[in-house]
């Protein structure tokens, strides 16, 4: 290690002093002089015709600035909200892309859809006259579960598009893998549901919009995780802004979680609605209006099929799914369950064929997109539970048949059958670490122990892989992004030697401000606190492509090293000048540039000096200044992987699931602050427990009205829901990348909902039981266990 | 919020004087419920009436058999109160697990009792203990005072002031919490009092109701095992995302033993 505060040192985070004392900086903190505040009105109706909005009725309502509506959207030529990839299904047809107007046209087509902005000179007055507004509608039957909205006779979205169905998309081999189930001693098989999930972040989003009538420039702040490609899609292709005439701002960010990753409607209104009052427009998202405006995620009905060998090896895998879109596609909607999905089916087994087929459909609900994990923990949660299924089927243990499919050590790079080229990994390691950690073999005893007190002990395991860093935008572009996926970095070094960094990544929670300071810290021998991490403002950062799906460290941190060698780089030059030696004897460590072998040295701040004062400088070959930008590419995904193993205790008289302990065993890569990791992976876990055990979005089957439309109903996980987790890493360097860095971002909410359930299973499978849907709620439960009673007492 | 009228009054009778008064006054305790629905715009009052300050509406008095407590007393003094904690413990158990510590040091019982939420915790105590509910103009017997969905035998204009509550000769209080809202999915309170064996449940039904097939069980035989059989029927229970009647009848029947369980062990007086 080259710094005390370098890559892998526990470091607190540098942030926290000012989150910790409530001097964070959000957008609702925000006020400008002359801004006006902005309330949606929303549809109530989940599909309904607009006959009429009686806007002029609210005019005249106290501080009532303006009132605009999707006409004046079309009045103005302002576009749909674009998304950001493009799947191509079978025989090469192209996903139904129907237009989504920012605020509705005509029609609504989910209960929370903005009808109406209506900007006053306060929030009060702005709710009155938002509650005043008499919108004519002409309710329609809507188009609510997934399965419903495919019938031929459901009420249709859109004209053009028959059967609500979105694209009919498939990957890898359905001739070789009939073949391979036509031969199989086994086959196991499953139908399951993944429960649509609301996700909520700390921070309800935000956004303003700020035109300057005199330079013609905008700005937008917003609750964002993607400030540069929210400036891309909004303001070249929604309301038509030169690139260099509008400027995105993401200030401090309370959680995004991928939801604060997409170009929301809101953002373009509050924008587009500045220009045209010439006030800034100011909107807070309240907790309830977030239930109906953030995209949701999730939300799977699939069948899937395991054809096993006599001795437990699997021979094919085939999966079919049907994923919701929702009401329209969000930015990265169609990819989740096509590409994050499919792709992902393989999982840490040697299945030599598999094939997965997705129907993406449209509904009368909000649109699904992007959540932690995204797509991963939906594709680890049909494998593991499936794998589960045919272990107990043909008496093999749960680890053991594991280990009988986990492709070894020694055959990374492995080229799975669904498109995955997996560089590096060790999940028979992390297997081996996790039943210990866990005590597996203990666990005998501790069921004993358990159903002495009346409880169903049950355990579960999952070893999963996931796929992150996105992207290289090579592969991606083929797989349908319509974007790029690299990321930027520049390394300013100031003539003092300190130094600021510009990334494109975002930090909303994650600790970059700490971990990429401490990368360009082991790098440059510059100790954290000279080092200060800049992002989230279009003005000040290079064009980057934001944080989500774990890409921060493994791309946005790769691009910052490969800044960091440009620097040294010409440090070296300049130190070569200095110390009068040839450039390849100047040594660079320890924050020293030195002539290798003697002790003739320049420090870093003497060379940042010399590079902005030139007096003694290389100024015939080299331009002064020690400032330097890069841009990395990926050459492929990284792909973190790990086995969790949890156990849950069931009261049988109540149905209520304890999680009493959790173990995860995760390879992320290089680790460069173990506090952060560990961190993520508490979180992330938290996550897929909430999916595994209480959270549900529920719709009214008819109406399409939501059900579990706040916290009274919709059930987050609390601390005390969780045990105290055993955490460890077992790391294989990634192979690809100069930091050997994966990503942990996502991994505990991937692995987590599998494991849980594993358990809950485990827990009844002497009343057999094969399957439970998620959430495991007590009803639930309860139900399953007084069925199962009942049918055994009748025999 | 809609703009209103705020009012402090200096005494009840200047309250219930503006209570009158007012085109629609509401009554504000903790404003745990009323300001929420304020916020929806649920409830636009004209005028809100802060009885949070009255002095004789908040405290504690324990007597030979009885506890008073004052309306505007918060979960929270109910809680940690040394002397409800002495004569009934399950009392300041139920308080003390009333929502979060910000809901419990603002939230009162007058506030809870006069809201009769289906699942609010306190109507269970004030019904198993057979509590009289104490107003500005009479007193209320508990089994007459929980008549439906948010609905009580309180005038639009009466005030509860007091709470007295018997003392039993032992009592308990389990509560099986809704697992998003943690408000009670179903709570039952059984209770030995002078007059015979209570047993009143919440969260199943539209508002507090007694068991009393579960009180008939119990007063031959106290014991959890005498429960067995009996139930409640599931017709007209609650049924909502989280539990459907059939279940929140057989969560009364676990809960209710759980509770005789309780008291056979002498967990709770
Ligand atoms: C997050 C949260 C969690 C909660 N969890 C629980 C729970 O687990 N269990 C539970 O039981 N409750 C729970 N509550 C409700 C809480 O107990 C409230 O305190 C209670 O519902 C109302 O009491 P208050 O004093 O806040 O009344 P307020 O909100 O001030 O008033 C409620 C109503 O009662 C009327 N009122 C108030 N005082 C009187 C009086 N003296 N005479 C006549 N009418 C009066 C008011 O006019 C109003 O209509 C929770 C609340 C919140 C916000």
């Amino acid at each position: 290690m080259s710094s005390a505060t370098g890559i892998g040192v526990p470091l607190r985070r540098k942030e926290d002093k000012r989150f910790l004392t409530g001097r964070g900086n959000y957008v609702a903190d925000m006020k400008l002089a002359g801004m006006v505040q902005a309330v949606f009105v929303r549809s109530p109706h989940a599909h309904a015709l607009i006959k009429g909005i009686d806007t002029a009725s609210v005019m005249g309502m106290d501080g009532v600035v303006a009132v605009l509506t999707g006409e004046d959207l079309a009045t103005d030529g302002v576009g749909g909200i674009p998304c950001g990839w493009g799947i191509t299904g079978k025989g090469g047809v192209a996903m139904k892309e129907p237009p989504h107007p920012a605020m509705a046209q005509g029609k609504v087509r989910h209960a929370g859809e903005a009808v109406a902005m209506v900007m006053a000179e306060t929030l009060e007055q702005a709710r009155e006259a938002a509650e005043a507004l008499v919108v004519d509608y002409d309710p329609l039957p809507a188009a609510v579960g997934v399965l419903d909205a495919m019938h031929s006779s459901a009420p249709q979205l859109f004209d053009d598009v028959p059967g609500n169905l979105c694209y009919d998309w498939d990957v890898g081999n359905e001739r070789a893998t009939d073949a391979a189930f036509a031969k199989a001693a086994h086959i196991s098989s499953i139908s399951l549901v993944n429960n649509r999930l609301i996700p909520n972040a700390m921070e309800p989003r935000a956004a303003i919009g700020e035109f300057n009538p005199g330079t013609g420039d905008y700005t937008l702040w917003t609750t964002s995780q993607n400030p540069h490609v929210i400036k891309l899609l909004m303001g070249n292709f929604v309301l038509n802004i030169p690139q260099h005439k509008l400027r995105v701002v993401a200030p401090d960010v309370g959680g995004g979680f991928g939801v604060k990753s997409f170009h929301y409607p809101e953002e373009t209104l509050v924008t587009w609605a500045s220009s045209k009052i010439r006030r800034p427009v100011k909107w807070v998202c309240e907790r309830s209006e977030g239930f109906l405006s953030d995209a949701h995620a999730r939300d799977h009905v699939t069948t899937a099929e395991l054809a096993l060998d006599e001795d437990g090896k699997f021979l094919g895998l085939r999966v079919k799914t049907v994923a919701n879109m929702g009401a329209y596609l969000s930015t990265f909607g169609p990819n989740i369950p096509s590409n994050l999905y499919g792709l992902l089916l393989a999982g840490v087994y040697t299945t030599p064929v598999i094939y997965c087929e997705v129907k993406a459909v449209f509904t009368n609900t909000l649109p699904v997109d992007a959540y932690r994990g995204a797509g991963r923990p939906e594709a680890t949660f049909v494998l593991e539970r499936l794998v589960d299924i045919a272990a107990t089927e043909m008496g093999i243990a749960k680890d053991e048949i594991r280990r009988r499919n986990i492709i070894p050590k020694e055959a990374y790079p492995y080229q799975t059958p669904v498109i995955m080229e997996y560089d590096s990994g060790d999940p028979a390691g992390c297997l081996d670490k996790a039943l210990e950690a866990a005590d597996w073999a203990g666990f005998a005893d501790r069921k004993a122990a358990s159903a002495a007190e009346g409880k169903l002990r049950g355990i579960g395991l999952c070893t999963y892989i996931e796929a992150c860093g996105l992207a290289p935008s090579r592969i991606a572009g083929r797989l349908g992004a319509r974007a790029g996926l690299y990321e930027s970095a520049a390394i300013r070094v100031h003539p003092t030697g300190d130094i600021s960094v510009f990334t494109g990544s975002h930090t909303h929670g994650q600790g970059h401000e700490t971990t990429f300071a401490q990368i360009v810290s082991e790098q440059l021998g510059v100790p954290v606190d000279k080092i200060d991490i800049v992002h989230g403002d279009t003005a000040k950062v290079q064009f980057g492509m934001g944080t989500y799906a774990s890409r921060s460290l493994a791309v946005g941190g790769v691009a910052l090293a490969k800044a960091g060698d440009k620097i040294i780089a010409k440090g070296k030059k300049i130190a070569a000048h200095m110390l009068e030696a040839s450039e390849s004897d100047i040594e660079f460590g320890g924050g020293e540039f030195r002539v290798a072998g003697t002790d003739r040295a320049k420090s870093f701040a003497e060379i940042a000096l010399a590079a902005y004062v030139p007096h003694d400088y290389p100024l015939e070959v080299m331009e002064p200044g020690l400032e330097e930008q890069a841009f990395y590419d990926p050459v492929n995904f990284t792909f973190p992987g790990g086995a969790h193993i949890a156990e849950v205790e069931i009261d049988p008289e109540t149905g209520v699931v304890d999680l009493v302990a959790y173990t995860a065993v995760d390879d992320v890569g290089t680790v460069i602050n173990p506090l952060v990791v560990d961190g993520q992976i508490h979180g992330g876990i938290a996550q897929g427990v909430g999916q595994a055990l209480f959270e549900n979005c529920v719709y009214d089957d008819e109406s399409g009205q939501l059900l579990s439309g706040s916290f009274m109903d919709y059930c987050m996980p609390r601390a005390d829901d969780l045990p105290r987790m055993t955490v460890a890493t077992h790391i294989t360097a990634c192979a690809h990348n100069a930091l050997g860095v994966k990503g942990c971002g996502e991994v505990g909410t991937i692995g987590s909902p599998a494991t849980v359930m594993n358990a809950v299973v485990d827990a009844l499978a002497h009343l057999g039981v094969t399957h439970v849907d998620m959430p495991a709620s007590p009803n639930r439960i309860w139900r399953i266990i007084h069925n199962a009673q009942s049918a055994m007492a009748a025999e | 919020m809609k703009d209103f009228v705020y009012h402090r009054p200096s005494s009840l009778d200047e309250a219930t004087g503006l209570l009158a008064g007012a085109e629609d006054a509401k009554l504000l305790a903790g404003g745990m419920t009323l300001l929420p629905t304020m916020k929806q715009r649920l409830a636009m009052p004209s005028d809100i009436i802060d009885i949070s300050g009255l002095s004789g509406l908040s405290g504690i008095t324990v007597t030979a058999d009885s506890v008073e407590i004052g309306a505007a007393t918060k979960h929270a003094a109910v809680a940690s109160s040394a002397e409800v904690q002495a004569v009934i413990p399950a009392l300041a158990k139920l308080a003390g697990g009333i929502g979060d510590p910000q809901v419990r040091n603002r939230g009162t019982m007058g506030g809870s009792v006069a809201n009769s939420d289906p699942a609010a915790d306190y109507p269970a105590a004030v019904l198993g203990l057979g509590a009289t509910i104490v107003t500005d103009r009479r007193s209320i017997d508990a089994d007459s005072f929980f008549t439906g969905l948010f609905e009580t035998a309180l005038e639009e204009d009466e005030i509860i002031t007091k709470i007295v509550f018997p003392i039993p000769e032992a009592a308990a209080y389990v509560k099986f919490p809704s697992p998003a809202s943690r408000y009670a999915l179903v709570g039952v309170f059984v209770a030995k009092t002078k007059g015979g064996l209570r047993v009143a449940v919440t969260g199943a039904g539209p508002c507090a109701f007694r068991a009393t097939d579960f009180e008939t069980a119990l007063a031959k035989e106290f014991s959890p095992t005498a429960l067995a059989g009996v139930t409640v029927p599931a017709d007209g229970l609650n049924a909502d995302i989280h539990a459907d009647a059939e279940y929140r009848a057989h969560l009364v029947g676990v809960t209710a033993r759980r509770a005789v369980a309780e008291i056979a062990n002498g967990g709770a007086a």
